[in-house]
């Protein structure tokens, strides 16, 4: 069970989250404008990357908030949280190693 | 480059010699600098296709890269069901094509992947399990895939230490049961692919890791980096489970999956106690026995993606709360053994046997779950589209372009079955 | 040769009470044993080494070793009929007055067992044999062949009763936890306790100490170990910061330094207490782990390896020490280090005969080996082992000499007993589950941490630190460090110790052999009978992989886990493909360390506690009326309410007509609620759901739909507009978490510009259904602040006021076709509102009514149901819906999929209404829908029925369903094919009753 820092409540563990995918996929603006390749990109496409993923966790049993963290996929380990909006943080170039 | 027969006869001959005479059952290839297909992945379902290219196609310049030991992945990891009972047309064309190679690979392949039509039983724990179930035994039915409905006191028959009392939060209310279903040896599938495969001329290539796909000026596959050199291809098929999306980056393809870790338990072995496969989605958990002894159990994923094939002690618990609802008589006995795997699961939990934008590239991916009781019928049909460069009419419907268009193969919103 | 079964237990001496006898039953015969005694050492000290036939060929085992490893001696304990335990080890099972062990896994008898024919007939059986065979013919595998292998498998018995006892679990967090109260552990435990963290210790085993419990001579700061040991114990116990936690096994290592401890609360005693369950599930987040694992010795691989009497050094070692117990009366000990040379002398000195000692080395020198020539053993270095001999009990042994690399034949020893070390194996099983980094010691020949993953540290024999003034060190530092994070240079406790100096020298692989070695197998893997040949002919068959190797033979798959044998396998097999050690691979070290029960696991998730009940505020009042129910999602929702003996049908139908010719009342309270507040709620609302809300004017409500951004619809229910800024949405029973979570999505992440906020008040309202001709007249004259007037309240109309004095919001909506009220009060005056209107309705026929009637109500009017009559892949167009949809939307969610091809095909299936020719059937839900009749599977299907009742109101059957182009079809017939035939349907509008809403609007 992993401990997750909520940004507005703090280290909690796992059983408190609802996951909520990969983050920084905002909707697009007028959806009718984009083609059907480009509207299924949006609908369906992740980027799956075993490395380094910005994803979204929401505090469902907790605050309610939305907020999203960098993890690593292949450890499981979190190596930074921040509130929805914000951008990604830089991390120190040993751990941007992504594939 | 004779196989020998694996037989009786033979095994009792050769134990004049101490079994010394046997032979590697798939050769220590080295990569050659060109094939006329590559297939990325040595699970059974890439082994499987490289069998069928060579057996079928007439292809025999064929080489399966694995980047670890051949079987090693969700092959050797999952709990070894095997149904077709699945509500849409198109699934179930496409696994009882599995279920009816299952019945006879052990002979064509002479090498024993022990496939057991023991039944699989699903449960149905409320009214609209009930309705769901009939609703997949009467599709069924009507599209010659055996599948019956059985009330609480037949499932109890079928499977005598189910519990079908009311002292459950959710009782069970019935069952669909495939008699057809059952498991198989999963190790055996991916050595008996892989002897079959080596004796038709197919190099199978272990600790040799794809790190690059090169394409030519006209965007077709031309060749694979490996660490173990460059080889030269015009055909690729990537059959790479919850690696696929890694994999298909290298070509410049985005195919939509994401991958979740798959947790799976076994107890201690006892003596034959448990007669058939039982599911629930409901409670979330599998069980049957191995021949082994031991019982072996599973169920849904973790929540979040992640390549570390390992998962959360709650999933397990849950799981465990689960079969002990269940199966009462059980609580005594112990967990001997968890893991997990890397499952690769697209938007509809259907999976993709495509081609791809990238000429030449083929992909064999998306089975959640489920992929093991697909094994044959899935390597059978990727053979084909990798052959002819078109899909056979079974995968015709399990393109990548479903998502684009709107065509799902929708088994999991239309039953809200695990599958 | 055996010495007098008594003679066995030492006069004095380990930690057993001698006055305190203790009767027990080993396949049923009776034994004494003595408090403090496992069943290992009781049958130990009775004499009895044969406890066990092995899986495959069925030889004759007895018990290897003293601890959780050992992969032999596996027995059932049953207490009664339920409570039956198989495959515990012997060694692991504390004894108590009457307790029933049996053998496992022999027929008929321990000493008989017909199964050794195997064994005759084990050329035939070679690893993997069964991939080879068993094909032909195919249908024999499944009748013949598999049933005969999976009765010949297995191990214990499985119980037949249900498991009567309980299980719990606790969640725990700590400063430090340390795994393991050997030395290592308790020093790591004493510093980290010291430098004031919260401390928790837990052993697998019955008494803290680890191997100081088997030390016979060490001195720790001048204690002797053992009073050493209950020293540092009575200090942690002291201190209420210290957590301590015997009979726990540390089992699994998870991510984020999450521990799962298996605590074994009970199974030792005599009678359990009732009041405490029988094992307890920890699950222990540390902010730093101190695993303090130990070793374990290392077997020796050499022919016939196996028969019972042959044990570890160690293990005799402690029997004699910790149990006061002789392993036998003669022993050899074969040995590759100076360790079992203490062992020697200890046996001596407890009046075993030492008959030799074989030395593996070419030379044995040094005080040790010198100590034990001067105690008159006979030292011989440069051996090795030919053979052993013995059926159900070792009783000579074969030596060689290793000369300028070939081998002489060397003496035959009678004996009852052969002791072997092969050095030590560091446990690093839950290092290696947190994934932590494995590096190859070839001086230790062992694979020992070196890069570690989570905030832990390994301390003592686990990470290859055997000397017993460096182990205590060792864990010392471990725990300041552990203790004290942020500190560096702490000063470091030592421990002044007196002790031989142990070394480190291990055997790795096959003892040397003649070219021709002699028949008898050498064991790898006891107890799945995996043999030097097995590994020799995986390699050969090409499975050369250590995993390959593992699943091909089955080694290490046993429910040791290969703790004894792994390491040794990986030897021979790199030695087969004469490549280095690490080079084979290791395999995966998986949770758990040793079994953990499924009970434990699940501990009070039973029944009721599976998951939580969710009731109503009428639950109780339903129940009394003998309602019954049905589980939607988490809640109980009162099905159908019998009077006398109706079955549900006649219930249902009784229920159906009250409502359709008086009044029914039904408990919708499992709505889900979600109050939209702001000045943008509109605007939010407009942005999710299909619908057009800016025209929805205050005091109205509208049936809504929403959408998944792929099309298809997620959820419907009725949404008022309670204020200008203000929406009371309704949800699905089962949808209102997702719903909820859902908007709360878009509202954050999409749209946080948006003033909008939402709360679930699902639980907030108790939601009162009347329905039918007479709803009005119950109601009028309790309804307060509203003119319920057909004139003043049409359909649809929501209003606030008061019913017998309480707050209420009001609705006129109706889910039956009838006129209607949906009467919400607050939860806690929800069943004297019902109890209220049900009085007052009763002069004009209220009945209540459960949720199979209000299904039959619905579908007579055609209305779906999300999850029945759609599947996931419904849009609101195929489900008959478009009206819903706002007209000049621009946007919402799920508009643009949509707008996709497949979206607008013809054949999209489409909700009909579907009416049997023959009024008396009712078609099966789920039954398919055929254009053709008399077709063969595979048939062409084009729909399937969704939902399908009995209708006594309308006098015949009724069904909804979605079939191709369905609304294309109305008048035509069609086929549902069922196993006896087809059955004709005609296709019809969805409404079926009243489609005019004459009623509705009444």
């Amino acid at each position: 069970m992993l401990i997750i820092d909520c940004p507005y409540c703090g280290k909690r563990p796992e059983i408190e989250f609802s996951y909520g995918g990969q983050a920084h996929l905002a909707r697009p603006q007028q959806p009718a404008q984009l083609d059907d390749q480009a509207w299924a990109e949006f609908l369906y496409m992740r980027t799956n990357i075993k490395g380094v993923y910005a994803e979204r966790w929401r505090h469902a049993r907790g605050c309610g908030r939305f907020f999203n963290a960098l993890r690593d996929t292949t450890t499981d380990h979190f190596l930074a949280f921040y509130k929805t909006g914000e951008p990604r943080p830089t991390l120190p170039a040993q751990h941007e190693r992504t594939t | 480059m004779s196989r020998q027969s694996f037989s009786a006869l033979s095994l009792i001959l050769r134990s004049l010699s101490r079994h010394s005479s046997w032979q590697k059952q798939w050769r220590k290839a080295e990569p050659k600098a060109e094939y006329d297909a590559i297939i990325v992945g040595g699970g059974g379902h890439g082994l499987g296709a490289a069998y069928y290219l060579a057996k079928e196609h007439g292809m025999t310049n064929i080489a399966v890269l694995e980047k670890g030991w051949i079987g090693g992945g969700n092959t050797g990891r999952n709990t070894t069901i095997i149904r077709s009972n699945y509500l849409f047309n198109e699934s179930a064309a496409l696994y009882d094509h599995s279920v009816k190679l299952w019945e006879g690979l052990s002979q064509a392949l002479n090498y024993n992947v022990m496939f057991s039509p023991r039944g699989v039983m699903m449960l149905a724990h409320t009214v609209h399990d009930i309705q769901v179930f009939k609703r997949h035994v009467h599709a069924n039915r009507c599209n010659g895939v055996d599948n019956e409905w059985l009330e609480p006191q037949q499932a109890k028959e079928f499977c005598p230490p189910l519990n079908i009392e009311n002292n459950i939060r959710y009782p069970v209310l019935g069952a669909a049961l495939q008699r057809r279903g059952g498991t198989a040896r999963h190790d055996a599938v991916a050595w008996g692919y892989a002897r079959a495969a080596d004796a038709v001329g197919v190099d199978i290539i272990e600790n040799c890791e794809v790190i690059g796909i090169r394409r030519g000026t006209n965007g077709a596959v031309e060749a694979l980096e490996t660490t173990r050199g460059i080889i030269r291809s015009r055909k690729v098929g990537v059959s790479a489970a919850g690696h696929t999306s890694v994999v298909m980056r290298m070509a410049g393809v985005h195919v939509p999956l994401e991958s979740y870790p798959l947790q799976a338990l076994v107890s201690e072995p006892v003596k034959p106690i448990f007669p058939c496969v039982v599911m629930s989605n409901t409670i979330h958990a599998y069980i049957s026995q191995s021949d082994k002894g031991e019982l072996v159990i599973g169920a849904g994923t973790d929540a979040y993606t992640s390549y570390t094939q390992r998962g959360a002690l709650h999933i397990n618990t849950h799981t465990l709360d689960a079969i002990c609802e269940l199966f009462p008589n059980f609580r005594r006995l112990r967990m001997m053994r968890n893991w997990g795997g890397i499952v690769d699961v697209t938007p509809d939990r259907s999976p993709i046997i495509a081609k791809t934008e990238v000429p030449g590239l083929y992909v064999n991916c998306g089975w959640g779950t489920g992929g093991f009781k697909a094994t044959p019928g899935s390597a059978h049909v990727f053979a084909w589209t990798i052959a002819r460069d078109e899909p056979h009419p079974i995968n015709a419907p399990f393109t990548i372009e479903r998502f684009r268009d709107g065509f799902l193969i929708d088994e999991a919103a239309a039953a809200a079955v695990a599958h | 040769m055996n010495a007098p079964i008594d003679g066995l237990r030492t006069p004095s001496g380990g930690l057993v009470d001698r006055t305190r006898r203790i009767s027990f039953s080993f396949d049923g015969r009776s034994y004494e044993g003595i408090e403090g005694d496992t069943l290992a050492s009781a049958l130990l000290a009775n004499g009895v080494h044969l406890t066990g036939r092995s899986f495959k060929y069925h030889r004759p085992r007895g018990i290897l070793a003293a601890g959780s490893e050992e992969p032999n001696a596996l027995v059932t304990v049953s207490r009664d009929a339920a409570r039956v335990t198989p495959n515990l080890r012997a060694t692991q099972v504390e004894l108590y007055a009457g307790l029933i062990a049996e053998s496992q896994n022999r027929w008929p008898s321990l000493e008989r067992d017909f199964g050794r024919i195997n064994d005759l007939l084990s050329a035939f059986f070679p690893a993997g044999f069964y991939y080879k065979t068993f094909m032909w013919p195919r249908k024999a595998w499944k009748a013949l062949y598999e049933p005969v292998i999976r009765r010949a498998a297995g191990l214990g018995r499985a119980p037949t009763h249900a498991d009567p006892d309980r299980y719990a679990q606790r969640y725990a967090h700590c400063d430090v936890l340390v795994v393991g109260a050997g030395p290592a552990g308790i020093a790591a435990a004493l510093t980290a306790a010291a430098s004031g963290a919260r401390v928790m210790l837990c052993d697998e085993t019955a008494q803290f100490g680890g191997s100081l419990l088997a030390d016979g001579g060490a001195l720790i700061d001048g204690l002797a170990a053992q009073a050493w040991v209950r020293q540092a114990i009575e200090s942690l116990q002291s201190n209420r910061r210290v957590t301590l936690l015997k009979r726990t096994t540390a089992f699994g290592y998870f991510p984020h330094n999450f521990v799962g401890l298996n605590e074994r609360l009970n199974d030792h005693c005599e009678k359990p207490p009732q009041h405490q369950p029988r094992e307890r599930l920890w699950q222990v987040r540390a902010k730093q782990v101190v695993l303090a694992t130990g070793a374990i010795e290392r077997p020796l691989v050499f022919p016939g390896n196996d028969r019972p009497g042959i044990l570890l050094a160690g293990a005799a070692q402690t029997y004699l020490n910790r149990y006061g117990v002789r392993v036998g009366t003669r022993a050899v000990i074969v040995t590759s280090g100076d360790d079992a040379y203490q062992t020697a002398l200890d046996l001596k000195a407890a009046g075993i005969v030492v008959a030799a000692v074989a030395d593996l080395r070419p030379e044995a020198i040094g005080a040790l080996p010198e100590a034990v020539r001067q105690a008159g053993i006979e030292v011989l270095p440069a051996s090795t082992v030919l053979g052993t001999e013995g059926d159900l009990r070792v009783k000579a042994i074969t030596l060689g000499r290793v000369e300028a690399g070939s081998i002489q034949p060397g003496q035959r020893f009678e004996c009852d007993v052969v002791l072997m070390s092969g050095g030590f194996t560091p446990s690093v099983h839950l290092f290696s589950q947190s994934r932590g980094k494995l590096q190859w010691s070839d001086a230790l020949k062992a694979f020992v941490p070196a890069v570690s993953a989570e905030q832990e540290r390994s301390a003592g024999a686990c990470r290859g630190v055997y000397d017993l003034g460096d182990v205590l060190a060792d864990g010392a530092a471990a725990g300041t460090a552990a203790g004290e994070p942020a500190a560096t240079g702490a000063a470091q406790r030592r421990f002044s110790v007196s002790a031989p100096k142990r070394g480190s020298e291990s055997y790795l692989g096959v003892l040397p052999q003649a070219t021709s070695p002699s028949g008898d197998k050498s064991f790898v893997d006891w107890q799945h009978d995996v043999t030097t040949r097995d590994l020799a002919l995986a390699t050969r068959e090409g499975f050369q992989s250590i995993e390959h190797v593992k699943r091909y033979t089955t080694m290490g798959m046993a429910t040791d886990q290969g703790k004894t044998s792994n390491l040794n396998a990986m030897a021979i097999v790199a030695k087969s493909l004469a490549v280095a050690i690490p080079q084979v691979g290791l395999t995966t070290f998986r949770m758990p360390y040793t079994p953990v029960t499924f009970g434990s696991m699940a501990g009070t998730s039973r029944g009721d506690l599976f998951d939580p009940v969710r009731t109503t505020p009428t639950h109780a009042w339903a129940q009394a009326r003998g309602a019954v129910f049905e589980n939607v999602a988490l809640w109980k929702r009162a099905r159908y309410f019998p009077r006398g003996n109706e079955d549900m049908h006649a219930a249902v139908a009784r229920e159906c007509r009250a409502v359709r010719n008086a009044c029914g009342i039904f408990d919708a309270s499992t709505l889900g609620k979600i109050e939209v507040v702001g000045p943008d709620a509109a605007e939010f609302m407009n942005r999710l759901y299909v619908n057009n809300w800016a025209n929805l004017g205050v005091g109205r409500s509208r049936y809504g739909i929403l959408l998944r951004e792929d099309g298809f619809i997620y959820d419907d229910g009725v949404v008022a507009r309670t204020a200008a800024d203000r929406f009371h949405v309704t949800t699905t029973t089962g949808g209102a978490p997702r719903v909820l979570g859902l908007m709360e999505d878009y509202r954050q992440t999409e749209w946080p510009d948006l003033k909008v906020w939402l709360t679930s008040t699902t639980e907030q309202w108790a939601v009162i259904a009347v329905q039918g001709p007479n709803a009005r007249l119950v109601l009028e004259s309790m309804v307060e602040g509203i003119d319920i007037s057909a004139a003043a309240w049409p359909h649809m109309s929501v209003a606030r006021g008061k019913i017998c004095g309480v707050p209420m919001l009001l609705f006129r909506v109706s889910f039956t076709g009838e006129l209607g009220f949906e009467i919400n009060v607050p939860s806690d005056y929800g069943q004297s509102v019902w109890e209220a209107v049900f009085a007052a309705g009763r002069q004009h026929g209220i009945t209540e009514y459960g949720t199979e009637t209000m299904h039959v109500l619905r579908a007579e009017k055609g209305y779906i149901i999300i999850g029945q009559d759609t599947d996931g892949t419904v849009t609101p167009d195929d489900a008959g819906l478009t009206w819903a949809i706002g007209k000049n939307k621009t946007d919402f969610v799920g508009k643009r999929s949509l707008d996709r091809a497949s979206m607008k095909a013809a054949d999209r299936k489409q909700l009909v209404g579907l009416r049997a020719k023959q009024p008396g059937v009712v078609l099966e839900e789920g039954a398919q829908v055929a254009e053709k009749p008399g077709q063969q599977p595979p048939m062409i299907l084009i729909g399937h029925v969704t939902s399908s009742y009995a209708s006594s109101v309308l006098g015949h059957s009724i069904a909804l369903g979605l079939v191709a182009g369905g609304r294309a079809r109305i008048g035509q017939t069609l086929y549902v094919p069922m196993p006896n035939g087809d059955l004709e349907v005609e296709v019809t509008s969805p409404v079926f009753y009243d489609p005019t809403g004459a009623r509705i609007n009444g």
